[in-house]
């Protein structure tokens, strides 16, 4: 009887998983025995991303290393400290620069450019980790073919999403690293001017490969690093090679759990 | 003290570094039996046993220990764009010992006809919430606080505003593409920066397709793979990770090379002698001009090349790789062997560029086409 005369708070959040609010949200309710473990598993959109039971040996650290998983966390922080850092960014020429300088003088909690910078630099080693893990248990062997070329693509289009990104400071670095990567584009065999064969292309004496129009310039947007390059990176950056990504990383995961799951000793 | 760092210095130098480690790396991975034999006399995988990862992991951190007391190795390390890759030098140590560690346990266990140490957990079944929920949480947990505290404890590199008529000296690619920059010294544009990206691309996607043994699918292993591991390891560690490192690292002004303890001069004059195999040929063993015909110049280098790529796989299926051969099938082995014979081409290309100062093996600039 005594136990009855409890605070009114105390109860409240005694009650809360059994609340109708809790209810509506969270099907399960807290999983205290095997069968609401299972049915967490299967009535979360997010957890289902999971199976419900594993063999013991995919859970260990010392087995996937968990850096697929880190990948993809990385990837969300890096997503969402985007967002906010796109509030503040303008991508010209003009402002860029010194967008990026108030992003850490006047922004409030203004650590969210490093946690971006410093997430994308992790991104690369998780991604090359988590690709050497793979390697080295196996796992590309059949039948995860497959979803081991779509890793390799994840893995340029995350390097392509960091290379896009340094540009976007507008400082020296930013604008020499990616003129010296650019600058390879133009030596593209046929389709770049400094390539071998780029005067395959051409009818009669009009040549159709030349400093403005060849694959340099297509991907900068001029005939140096400038305006048009910071725009299209800048879109790319936040939008084109984003939205590519998720495509791929949604058949990645799918084709993880199609492939039988983690890998394992059969 | 001096002498250390001098000694360190000089042995850093791209053409006594590379060999070192390109001989020492087929001892500590043996590719063939041959070689894992020499492996075993010379005791080298104990490398991957607790003791010999301690020792691994104390002459890194001596290593950098030792460096950072030292201002001009402190000023490249430091350098905020720099850390992540000290850090991946560090992550990159630890997880190949840990995975050569569990694959060398491993194959001891089914050396005594038991299972891997993964078959034998696999034999229980576990429910994900609570076991692998709880271990994701903690992980996240884990790296977000590293973030943050690596984000308020190192602020983000920024220069000075863009100004394009004013070039940095040295110019570098972000880091994880250094090591394209780096075959930028013995390779044209076109080929370091183009061609091997998409052959690089080409020949991973390709690789659960080239390896047809089914053994070691889902647990560590070193002796049932010992070729593919090998392989793959002397193209990730070797050709990427530590090219990137000198990359890094290594190259001062001008790209030119310069020891991890030396200063970087801008001033620091490098003899460029340089010469194409053309020029090599007519004008240094057969002693007269170089013809005027592209074609008759370019001859021997292009005949090089064929051979290179046309003779030796149809050479080695017949002698070394037969039975690969035969396994494999024509398609997997030409792909193979082709992979195989271009990413040798930079070793080649080093060589003969530190042994003969060959400068291009074919060179038409005519038509932008050297290689
Ligand atoms: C954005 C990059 C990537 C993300 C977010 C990602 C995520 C994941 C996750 C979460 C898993 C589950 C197992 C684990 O955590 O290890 C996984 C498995 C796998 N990943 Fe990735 N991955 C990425 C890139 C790659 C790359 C670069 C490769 C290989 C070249 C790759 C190949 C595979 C394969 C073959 C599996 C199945 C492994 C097994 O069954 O043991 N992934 N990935």
């Amino acid at each position: 009887m005594a136990q009855e005369k409890n605070n009114p708070i105390q109860d409240f959040f005694k009650n809360l998983p059994q609340s109708q609010l809790a209810r509506a949200i969270f099907r399960t309710g807290i999983p205290r025995n095997r069968r609401q473990r299972m049915m967490i598993m299967l009535n979360s959109v997010f957890l289902h991303l999971h199976p419900v039971r594993l063999p013991k040996h995919a859970v260990k650290v010392k087995y996937t290393w968990c850096m697929g998983g880190l990948s993809f966390f990385v990837f969300l922080v890096l997503t969402v400290t985007g967002i906010l850092l796109m509030f503040y960014y303008r991508p010209t020429v003009e402002y860029a620069y010194g967008d990026i300088i108030d992003l850490g003088e006047q922004v409030p909690l203004g650590i969210m450019r490093e946690i971006h910078r410093w997430s994308a630099h992790l991104m690369v080693i998780t991604v090359w980790l988590h690709m050497f893990r793979v390697f080295m248990t196996g796992s590309y062997k059949p039948p995860r073919e497959f979803n081991w070329s779509v890793g390799v693509i994840l893995l340029v289009l995350t390097m392509l999403m960091s290379f896009t990104g340094y540009l976007l400071p507008w400082d020296q670095l930013a604008i020499w690293a990616i003129t010296v990567g650019s600058n390879m584009a133009g030596a593209t065999p046929v389709l770049g001017t400094s390539g071998p064969g780029s005067a395959l292309l051409a009818l009669g004496d009009v040549n159709f490969i030349h400093s403005a129009s060849d694959a340099r310039f297509a991907m900068l947007g001029g005939r140096f690093v400038g305006e048009g390059a910071l725009l299209r990176f800048y879109v790319l950056h936040c939008i084109g090679l984003p939205f590519v990504m998720m495509i791929f990383m949604i058949v990645h995961f799918w084709r993880v759990r199609k492939d039988g799951g983690i890998s394992g000793p059969t | 003290m001096e002498a250390i760092k001098h000694f360190i210095n000089t042995i850093s130098a791209p053409y006594i570094m590379f060999p070192v480690v390109l001989l020492l790396f087929f001892f500590v991975f043996p590719p063939t039996t041959g070689l894992m034999k020499i492996n075993r006399r010379l005791g080298l995988y104990k490398l991957w046993t607790k003791q010999g990862g301690i020792a691994l992991f104390s002459t890194l951190i001596v290593f950098f220990g030792f460096g950072l007391t030292d201002e001009n190795f402190r000023k490249i390390v430091m350098k905020p764009d720099n850390v992540p890759i000290v850090a991946l030098i560090f992550l990159v140590v630890f997880f190949l010992w840990l995975s050569m560690k569990q694959g060398w346990e491993n194959d001891a266990r089914i050396a005594q006809g038991k299972l891997p140490n993964e078959a034998e957990d696999a034999k229980e079944k576990i429910l994900v919430w609570p076991d692998l929920v709880y271990i994701e949480f903690i992980c996240l947990i884990i790296c977000s606080a590293f973030l943050i505290v690596w984000a308020i404890l190192l602020p983000a590199p920024l220069e000075e505003p863009a100004n394009p008529s004013v070039s940095p000296n040295p110019s570098k690619a972000p880091w994880y593409f250094l090591g394209l920059q780096e075959m930028l010294v013995y390779f044209d544009p076109w080929i370091a920066g183009v061609l091997f990206p998409t052959v690089i691309i080409f020949g991973m996607m390709c690789i659960p397709f080239i390896d047809t043994n089914r053994k070691g699918s889902g647990y560590y292993t070193f002796q049932q793979r010992q070729m593919a591991i090998s392989i793959f390891l002397f193209f990730w560690l070797v050709l990427w990770i530590f090219l990137i490192i000198t990359g890094t690292f290594l190259r001062g002004p001008n790209w030119n090379f310069f020891g991890p303890f030396e200063y970087w001069d801008p001033h620091k004059l490098v003899a460029l002698t340089n010469v194409n195999l053309s020029e090599f040929i007519y004008m240094i063993v057969l002693n007269q001009k170089l013809p005027s015909n592209i074609l008759l110049r370019e001859m021997w280098g292009i005949l090089l090349i064929i051979a290179y790529f046309g003779l030796i796989p149809w050479m080695l299926a017949k002698t070394a790789f037969r039975t690969l051969y035969e396994k494999m099938g024509v398609a997997r082995y030409s792909i193979f062997t082709i992979l195989l014979l271009m990413s040798a081409s930079l070793p080649i290309k080093m060589f003969l560029r530190w042994a003969f100062n060959i400068k291009y093996i074919v060179a038409i600039p005519e038509f932008f086409f050297n290689i």
